[in-house]
């Protein structure tokens, strides 16, 4: 008998379905929802009161309306109150409204939450699983208040059914992830771990999905969990496949739940204890064993099952990559997969094998195989197996094969689909310079790349190629003859002729000697090209005109003639406009020595990573490419001044320097700092915006006049401050700690509003350069207007004067007061030092009690002076402080207080 | 996890979604559209596994999918998950649907949409798997009937049913 017998539906339901599939048109279609949707509303808004069967038959059009694509913006209300109905079929509907329809954020949760109360108390295991459902579906914070507590209890109770256990493991680990401060394991710890043990296979299933989530966040209170998932799973596999009957798919025992016990396992490195150990290593030889085995069944889904398994206990053999045997016959085993007729085996065993390549024992193994993945990258026929095919390449390339995989690499961006071409080219461009032994291959190798898939060549990659020949002497010739030899062809992408254009600019007279290639010859070639490039490009090729001047003398009179006509030098675009007026001035009044040493050769660049595998790893995303943090970091300081700004030289004339780093802005006339910023690094960015980490620094600061305001890898802010009445100086220093210049430094003081108002800062401008490794100062001069704690003068006065003033300041908002608890050591001689940076005169022998600290001081500002009065009062063994202020205006006392309240 | 389940036919009509992290509707509705897109032109016999689309997460979320005659079923998953073992999921799915429904066939899952939603429900919740043992999803799924015809019996057949 079929478990829904259709006859028994809701007929409304039918009806209106049926209608809808009858609508001829989009219109027709949305006509009549239109009208459905008002009918519903109005039968919700009746006075009639609906039975529940109607309420559902309503809320079963919605859930089909919404389906449909259409928003719901009623009937939630209804739904709820289906909730309450003692009716299985009427709460199960109202459930399911709310899983599909109610977001987290919804202001229905605390009516929600009531009706889940009620059933997770009920004992009625079928409403405690649907109330379960609801909370895993919806899973909102106000969820996790109300339950976090409750649920535990449910899953380890004695007299849980299996159903409401499994239900309640999930709900629980969904509950984690949203609030994972609110679910408390400490006490159940040990209970959940051990429902690896349970002996409904159903409850395990469940558990290991919580279990594993808890063991990557907590792996050392979960550690139990490995000794227990290795005998589960090497009671599953050496199981006949009989054994566990209703577990057994396609004649394999408990496929899912022994992939998800190889995954658990993968959280932790391999067992310590060696009973364990062998246990597990023949839990894996059994598997890779089965794999040979003749199948059991012709049935896709038994090589499924079975081989689901064997790949998650290759990822373990890979993950613990301490056993050469395994490592090898794993190996050998994706080998065979490589060129398995199943094509997902095949996409999977290059994935694998990727993982695989990076492992030191298996490395050479991996190698072996490299005809395969070429052959798969030719021939194979869906694109996600290719994609995977690159990416083992990628992994498997090392110095012995770079040059192969490379041209095999180059030879399929000519055919690639269009998807994966700029991750192709990337990947290209960065093994060819890993590996580059003699560097005329790399420069080929680019060059090729930009003729082959010139439109996905991103700018890192034509930059990285101009700093390299830059950098290295031996192939600036090379570099010169080749690209001269590429710009040659009718068409030829633009980024070419950037490259060449920089290129022939800086080398040119390299091969000038050649009559086939003389200066005359690479300027037409050049100039060839001018009109069919786009702004930044002919900006880049009239820098490479005025450097040609330089070069080649004999090309002055035929260049000056190009700037000179019209549509250089009025040129609609002041960019353009600009250089053309300027280079024709340049080349006319400076001598050769002034042109010379403006238009010398490009200094080298400094080395850094390269930024092309930066944004490699962007692409990827950080979990693909394993990147640990610092190298990020270094990443950053390296490319601070990635897009090459130069300094000096470049600050007359914009050289063809600016335009490598300014290709995207209007107007680079000298470094302009706006050009700069595409490739700046924000030295901040690591922590976050400045102001709110900085903030925190600043409170070290109210008792403190010198100390460090914010360091990370590339930067140091220090600070130091004197005060004197109502003005103040304060000396910034910036120190950079990398070796590399800043350029277009740029400090802008962002007071925080509330001290903004209060205060008038002038800042003095500092360098825009600071040199690697240097210091620089800036200067604020700040003037109080109204009260600022730090404008404190001392007054000194004897004990009678300050009971006498004390008592002055007796209206009540004259005081404040706090008592709170101590952050800091309570020692006296720190506690004095603190009060006295403060700026007050600390007073002896005027409180009774000796512990007790008096201070007394006068707050200037320019239009007024404020009186205060401290007292504060510790008590070590409470570790607790009280803290009162008496000032003559009452907003210090009160600010005060708040602010020292913070210090000790 | 997985991050969502989807099912339309042929032309990308939605038969079911079921998404297990929160988008707002409209972009439910892209997904299921992008989801279509990038599934429907594939050939068949090729793998079925691929890169999950641009607004579902990118590459770090795959795609796996079985196409029975006129359904796509198609899980979006996070690498967590075993490729193969979802794809033996979907099969445990579809067998039980059609043990449910005997023979299933899409008008199945047109009009009986909650009772699908109810079946999946019993296998996978919050994004994790409960179970995938077809006969315990099937007792389970049995006793809800159940329970649902000694309620419905009653009045169900003197309703004059708009």
């Amino acid at each position: 008998m079929p478990a829904v017998s259709k006859g028994d539906g809701m007929r409304g339901l039918a009806v209106f379905i049926s209608d809808i599939r009858n609508c001829k048109s989009k219109e027709a279609e949305i006509k009549r929802i239109n009208k459905e949707l008002a009918n519903i509303r109005s039968k919700f808004k009746g006075d009639k009161a609906l039975d529940g069967y109607s309420k559902k038959k309503y809320v079963c059009k919605l859930l089909f309306i919404f389906l449909l694509g259409h928003d719901i913006d009623f009937g939630h209300m209804e739904a709820v109150n289906l909730l309450s109905s003692n009716k299985y079929t009427e709460k199960q509907i109202g459930y399911l409204f709310i899983s599909v329809l109610v977001n987290s954020n919804s202001e229905l949760i605390r009516l929600i939450n009531n009706a889940i109360k009620n059933d997770l108390s009920s004992r009625n295991p079928t409403f405690m699983c649907l109330a379960l459902h609801c909370i895993a579906n919806v899973g909102s914070r106000e969820m996790a208040e109300a339950f976090a507590s409750e649920i535990p209890r449910i899953l380890v109770a004695g007299d849980t059914m299996d159903s409401v256990k499994q239900s309640a493991a999930l709900c629980l680990l969904r509950l984690y992830k949203t609030s994972p401060d609110l679910v408390l394991m400490g006490e159940w710890t040990s209970r959940v771990v051990h429902l690896l043990n349970d002996q409904h296979m159903g409850v395990v299933t469940a558990a290991i999905s919580l279990i594993t989530c808890l063991s990557q966040k907590n792996p050392d209170e979960f550690k139990t969990c490995v000794s227990l998932a290795v005998s589960r799973l090497s009671r599953i596999v050496s199981s006949a496949s009989t054994d566990l009957q209703d577990y057994t798919y396609y004649f394999v025992p408990a496929p899912w739940l022994s992939c998800k016990l190889l995954r658990l396992l993968q959280c932790y490195p391999p067992p310590e204890d060696g009973a364990v150990k062998g246990r597990l290593v023949e839990c894996l030889e059994t598997i890779l064993n089965k794999a040979q085995e003749p199948p059991k069944s012709k049935k896709v889904q038994h090589s499924n099952a079975k081989n689901a398994i064997l790949f998650e206990a290759i990822s373990l053999i890979i993950h613990y990559d301490s056993e050469p045997n395994l490592l090898v016959r794993a190996c050998n085993q994706l080998g065979q997969f490589l060129q398995h007729r199943e094509t997902n085996l095949r996409y999977l065993a290059l994935e694998s094998m990727c993982t695989l390549a990076s492992s030191e024992f298996s490395h050479e193994a991996v190698k072996t195989h490299i005809e395969t993945v070429i052959n798969a990258l030719k021939t194979e026929r869906d694109v996600s197996v290719r994609q995977r095919a690159a990416d083992l390449l990628y992994a498997m390339c090392d110095r012995s094969n770079a040059k192969q995989i490379v041209a095999e690499m180059l030879s399929y961006l000519e055919t690639a689909d269009y998807s994966i071409r700029e991750e192709m080219v990337l990947k290209v461009a960065i093994l060819a310079e890993k590996y580059a032994v003699d560097y005329s291959w790399y420069v080929d190798t680019i060059l090729n790349l930009i003729r082959i898939a010139g439109d996905y060549v991103s700018e890192e990659v034509w930059y990285r190629v101009i700093q390299i020949v830059i950098n290295r002497d031996d192939v600036q010739g090379y570099a010169a003859k080749t690209v001269f030899e590429a710009l040659q062809a009718p068409a030829c992408h633009e980024n070419m002729v950037k490259v060449g254009g920089y290129i022939l600019g800086e080398f040119g007279n390299l091969i000038a000697g050649d009559p086939r290639s003389s200066p005359l010859v690479q300027f037409n070639l050049l100039h060839s090209k001018f009109h069919l490039c786009s702004v930044p490009t002919r900006a880049l090729l009239l820098s490479a005109y005025i450097k040609f001047i330089n070069l080649f003398p004999e090309t002055k009179a035929t260049i000056q003639e190009v700037l000179r006509c019209d549509s250089q030098i009025r040129n609609s675009d002041v960019e353009l406009q600009q250089r053309a007026v300027e280079y024709l001035k340049l080349s006319s009044i400076a001598s050769t020595d002034v042109l010379a040493t403006v238009l010398e050769e490009m200094p080298p660049f400094p080395e850094r990573e390269s930024s092309i595998l930066a944004k490699l790893k962007k692409k990827k995303g950080p979990g693909a490419v394993s990147v640990t943090e610092l190298e990020d970091n270094k990443r950053e300081g390296g490319e601070l001044n990635g897009g090459g700004d130069r300094g000096p030289d470049t600050a007359s004339t914009p050289s063809p320097s600016a335009d490598l780093l300014g290709i995207r802005s209007a107007a680079p006339v000298g470094p302009a700092p706006a050009g700069a910023g595409s490739l700046l690094v924000d030295v901040f960015s690591e922590a976050g915006p400045a102001a709110p980490s900085t903030r925190r620094h600043f409170y070290r600061f109210v008792c403190k006049n010198n100390g460090v305001l914010f360091e990370n890898q590339l930067l140091q802010i220090g600070i130091k401050s004197e005060y004197r009445q109502n003005l103040g100086r304060m000396y910034l220093f910036y120190g950079n700690k990398t070796s590399v210049q800043f350029a277009s430094f740029m400090f802008c003081v962002v007071a925080l509003l509330d001290t903004w108002l209060q205060l008038n800062v002038q800042t003095k401008q500092v360098e825009p350069l600071v040199e690697g490794g240097a210091q620089i100062q800036q200067v604020l001069n700040i003037e109080c207007l109204t009260d600022f704690s730090d404008f404190f003068q001392p007054t000194e006065m004897a004990s009678n004067d300050f009971f006498q003033r004390w008592k002055q300041l007796s209206q009540p908002q004259q005081e404040a007061q706090k008592i709170f608890k101590a952050n800091h050591s309570m020692d006296t001689e720190v506690l004095k030092a603190k009060l006295l940076g403060l700026g007050t005169a600390l007073l002896d022998n005027v409180d009774p009690n000796p512990e007790n600290f008096v201070c007394a001081g006068v707050i200037q500002t320019k239009s007024q002076q404020v009186g205060c009065l401290l007292r504060l009062e510790p008590n070590a063994q409470a570790q607790m402080y009280r803290l009162t202020l008496r000032c003559s205006k009452d907003s210090v006392s009160k600010r005060l207080c708040e602010l020292l309240a913070q210090q000790f | 996890m997985i991050k969502a389940i989807l099912i339309f036919n042929n032309h990308g009509k939605p038969r079911l979604s079921k998404f297990y992290e929160h988008y707002t509707e409209d972009t439910e509705q892209q997904i299921i559209r992008e989801t279509f897109h990038l599934v429907s032109k594939r050939d068949e016999n090729v793998c079925n596994f691929l890169e999950g689309g641009m607004l579902i997460g990118g590459s770090d979320y795959k795609l796996i999918y079985r196409h029975y005659a006129t359904l796509y079923f198609v899980f979006c998953v996070d690498s967590s998950e075993s490729e193969l073992g979802i794809l033996d999921l979907i099969q445990v799915f579809v067998e039980t649907l059609d043990k449910c429904f005997e023979n299933v066939c899409e008008l199945d899952l047109i009009f009986h949409v909650d009772k699908v939603h109810n079946i999946l429900a019993e296998m996978v919740m919050g994004g994790m798997v409960l179970e995938t043992n077809m006969n315990e999803i099937i007792t389970q799924v049995d006793a809800q009937n159940k329970m649902e015809k000694s309620e419905t019996f009653i009045f169900q057949s003197t309703r004059q049913d708009r």
